[in-house]
């Protein structure tokens, strides 16, 4: 679930801050930087792991500042290909199942990857698993709040850097809201799988 | 910034759940610096995270049942991904060990997931639920304690 990453920043200490050891600044610095923050391509950044290298410090003219070049390894959240993970449910829409892992929300599990035959109860704004046993089909919801265990399948990060100016004429009166899109998302394969799929329905009784 | 390895080295659950609660002793006894905004973000994270992990079999590991577990595995010829994820889960049934082996059915006979089973449910302490309800059971099992 979670990989070491090594990374290089220059980290800018402010002049009020030189009384304290210079580890520690930096230490703090670094966390305010990334911690809970996604890094394209790299994944959700949780603490930092520790400082390999320090390099010399430099102060520039006209910054009373000094500036730091840092080798240091971060604790990141970025699951391999295929691992299997347990997080709830946090709701059900038609566009599939949205699992969270409580520091982690934006999982998604497509309509086509659930057990089949699902269908989407709109009354109740949940998903459920037609489950068919000689006696007659079964209902299996897939409820909020529920345990779920699911495979990873696909990743996709997406730049959520500002962009520039448009050329084209500001409507300022009408203005449209960015759409908020996710900097990282999960898609989860098949939970079809034997195992796979809420906790409850696979726990031996 | 750069990133100069992005998979350098890969961690288990129970190595973060280490490194969050000891910099959360840190934080606690160097006082009021964690409440300034800057360090709302590490706060956050920190506190998600190991309430996720709290909730996993990884809270009761130590160092020493990893090093137990991992010598144990050698004879079994896992990848690294798969002994990490029988690690962070504690598989107890044949079901689970299929999904995390690649394979199972072709690299392991029956009795090889059987003895794959016991290794792990005799090594690897269990999670917290599972503690909860061995003891509201009546039925007494073997537990080993955690080293």
């Amino acid at each position: 679930m979670f990989v070491l990453v090594e990374m290089v920043d220059t980290v800018r200490i402010p002049p009020w801050q030189f009384e304290r050891k210079l580890n520690d600044s930096i230490a703090e610095e670094l966390n305010k930087k990334l911690a809970n923050k996604v890094v394209y391509n790299v994944g959700l950044c949780i603490c930092l792991f520790d400082i390999t290298k320090l390099e010399d410090a430099y102060v520039f003219p006209g910054d009373g500042a000094s500036h730091t070049k840092v080798h240091f390894r971060y604790v990141v959240f970025h699951p391999f290909l295929d691992e299997i993970l347990i997080g709830k449910i946090k709701g059900c829409s038609p566009e599939g199942v949205h699992v969270s892992l409580g520091f982690f929300d934006d999982i998604l599990i497509p309509p086509e990857s659930l057990q089949q035959p699902a269908k989407f109860d709109e009354a109740e704004q949940v998903w459920v698993w037609e489950y068919e046993t000689e006696e007659g089909a079964h209902d299996l919801y897939m409820d909020t709040g529920e345990e779920i265990r699911f495979r990873v399948v696909d990743e996709s990060f997406v730049d959520t850097s500002p962009t520039g100016p448009s050329s084209a004429e500001a409507t300022s009166s009408s203005e449209e809201l960015p759409k908020k899109e996710a900097p990282y998302t999960l898609m989860v394969g098949s939970i079809s799988e034997p195992g796979l799929g809420l906790l409850s329905w696979w726990t031996s009784s | 910034m750069e990133v100069k390895d992005a998979n350098s080295a890969l961690l288990s659950n129970y190595e973060v759940f280490q490194l969050l609660t000891d910099l959360k002793e840190q934080r606690k006894e160097s006082g009021k610096n964690k409440h300034s905004s800057g360090q709302q973000n590490l706060n956050t994270i920190t506190y998600e995270t190991l309430k996720y992990i709290s909730k996993t079999p990884c809270r009761h590991q130590s160092p020493e049942i990893v090093r137990e577990f991992l010598t144990a595995m050698k004879s079994h010829k896992l990848t690294k991904a798969e002994k990490l994820q029988l690690l962070n889960h504690r598989p107890m049934t044949a079901v689970e060990i299929q999904l995390m082996v690649e394979e199972s059915e072709e690299r392991l006979t029956e009795e090889q997931i059987e003895a794959l089973l016991h290794t792990v449910t005799s090594i690897l302490p269990a999670g917290p639920e599972a503690e909860q309800k061995k003891n509201t059971d009546d039925v007494a099992m073997d537990e080993e304690d955690p080293a």
